[in-house]
């Protein structure tokens, strides 16, 4: 008989069957089944805990990373904290042109202008936030910028805040970073917003 | 020291050493409740609790509990009948602690001219001591659901007597399969008739008379019974996490830690009465008072006290493995629903043990025992 479910003529897995045999039915062999399954995890990662005690460190017995110690690797294109881009006075190279905040669908960059001491650069940024509460990654400053000035290949993730204000990174931490090493993970320690540092 | 003060001294060793292990059986389940689930499901599980960077394996998350437990704001409703309340969590830890009392964990000891007898309480009504214990757990759970003044408290309350009935009789009639056969209430008489030979007349002195060889049926229907009555998935109908939250709703703090804690010592009661009628109690294969003796006619003698200790580490060894059985389960199977259960109960491990207790009765007629 076919199932009440069953609307075209493809035979059905019979695992997903609505009909059960008369085996399944008992419940108790399917329970076994089940259990043993489940068993047979806990004796192989078991196993392979007891070999990595032993000293063996090959062996996972489990696929959990242990995330502040252990991370996975981040992908090399991954848009983390923005950085400011330095000249090689220190100055940055950003020069101003508000492309960034007028591209940004967020409104979270702030920018004020001053004039640079060489008569060569047009502007320089006398500041220059981003509010990271409302930065939603999209990496379109990146791309608007004329100057190569912004970056987002810090890989910095972790930054937090208890206020909103917390979340405003200023010009001289943004400069203050640098890129990720080649394996991704960041080479700059994560800047503390003032509201965070310890009194 | 006079002899009646060792006298009463050495008659509380048996039940401080139920205390001691059965509580600390306990407090560790948390742990490996947490462990075990972690690795039968590819995962680490908690291992963050430190002290001083040491963090053995996570063995100090229950500690931690404990203290964020006991620092919990202590909260009763405003409509809640106080007395009640406060008297629910107790009532059901005291009658899961108590519920140990008749099952042995050794034989007589034998010890500056005396005898212990290595079991809390001597009866010689012990299962139905035991069965009178666990069902009388359910008072604490009903006391909570009705106290706490809260329509799904006291769901949850109904629902825990409903299964607790369904459960105990399977249990009930299931155990009277063993009694059938061993002959006796005294569960450390039924232990010591677990280490008689298993039909001497075709394997001779090789297989022990284990309840789960002679009652293999009556073994499946009060493990099955066993976990409904420790109230844990499959069948946690009176909690219904996904549900209704159930009798412990109100209770925050240690309280609500008391009824975690009362789910675990059933646990560890179920897992020593199945050792105790199933799996030979504290027998160990070929262990007899003198010390081993193998069936192919070798001997090992040992000293009397050795052979004690051997016994209680036996009976400690299979309480282990039954609860590790029993964690199995609760992480392997999905909850049953209260319709489901109430099915299983009545229609499915009540039937089936009459069923065992029939046939028992003619196996023991076929072989001229009854």
């Amino acid at each position: 008989m076919a199932s009440p479910y069953q609307r075209t003529n493809v035979p059905m897995d019979p695992r997903h069957s609505s009909r059960l045999s008369i085996l399944q039915r008992f419940y108790v062999v399917e329970v076994l089944v089940g259990l043993v399954l489940t068993a047979r995890h806990f004796f192989v990662n078991m196993g392979k805990h007891t070999l990595r005690a032993l000293g063996v460190k090959s062996a996972h017995g489990a696929v959990t990373i242990q995330y502040p110690e252990e991370r996975r690797p981040y992908a090399t294109r991954l848009r983390s904290l923005h950085r400011l881009v330095r000249r090689e006075d220190g100055s940055p190279r950003c020069v101003a042109c508000m492309m960034c905040e007028t591209v940004c669908p967020a409104h979270c960059i702030y920018i004020v202008a001053s004039e640079h001491p060489n008569p060569e650069i047009e502007k320089v940024p006398a500041r220059f936030d981003i509010d990271l509460g409302k930065c939603v990654f999209c990496g379109y400053c990146v791309e608007a910028c004329p100057e190569d000035a912004i970056r987002m290949d810090t890989g910095i993730l972790e930054f937090s805040s208890y206020s909103r204000g917390g979340m405003i990174y200023t010009k001289e931490m943004l400069l203050a970073l640098e890129p990720a090493r080649a394996d991704g993970t960041p080479s700059s320690p994560v800047p503390i917003p003032p509201d965070r540092v310890p009194s | 020291m006079s002899g009646v003060a060792l006298d009463l001294l050495l008659q509380a060793l048996p039940v401080a050493f139920i205390m001691f292990v059965v509580l600390n059986f306990g407090g560790i389940l948390t742990w490996v409740e947490r462990k075990q689930s972690a690795i039968m499901q590819d995962r680490i599980g908690a291992n963050r609790a430190s002290i001083f960077g040491f963090r053995v394996f996570g063995l100090l998350h229950p500690l931690a509990d404990a203290i964020k437990m006991l620092t919990k704001e202590d909260f009763i409703p405003a409509r809640a009948d106080r007395l009640m309340f406060k008297l629910a969590p107790f009532a059901s830890v005291f009658f899961a602690l108590a519920a140990f009392a008749s099952i042995p964990f050794g034989d007589t000891l034998r010890i500056w001219g005396r005898e212990i007898q290595l079991q809390a309480v001597t009866l010689n009504v012990g299962i139905l001591y035991v069965l009178a214990m666990l069902s009388m757990g359910v008072y604490g759970l009903m006391m909570a659901g009705w106290a706490s003044a809260n329509n799904y408290a006291l769901l949850g309350g109904q629902r825990a007597a409903a299964l607790m009935i369904s459960a105990e009789v399977a249990i009930g009639a299931s155990i009277m399969g063993v009694v059938m056969v061993y002959g006796s209430l005294n569960m450390q008489d039924i232990a010591r008739a677990q280490g008689q030979p298993l039909l001497p007349q075709f394997f001779g002195d090789w297989i022990p008379a284990w309840g789960i060889l002679t009652q293999p049926l009556a073994f499946v229907l009060f493990v099955t019974a066993g976990i409904a009555a420790t109230k844990r998935i499959p069948f946690d109908m009176p909690e219904g996490e996904s549900e209704i939250i159930g009798y412990f709703v109100e209770y925050s703090g240690m309280k609500f830690g008391m009824f975690a804690m009362a789910d675990f010592l059933e646990t560890v009661v179920i897992a020593g009465m199945v050792t105790a009628l199933f799996l030979g109690g504290w027998q160990a294969p070929y262990l007899e008072t003198s010390g081993f003796t193998f069936p192919w006619g070798a001997a090992l003698p040992l000293p009397h006290l050795v052979v004690v200790l051997l016994q209680v580490g036996a009976f400690l060894t299979k309480v282990t493995v039954v609860i590790w059985f029993l964690m199995l389960i609760r992480w392997t199977l999905p909850r049953f629903r209260y319709d489901q259960a109430m099915r299983l109960g009545w229609l499915g491990l009540f039937p089936l043990s009459v069923l065992n207790i029939v046939i028992t009765g003619l196996v023991l007629l076929a072989l001229g025992k009854a």
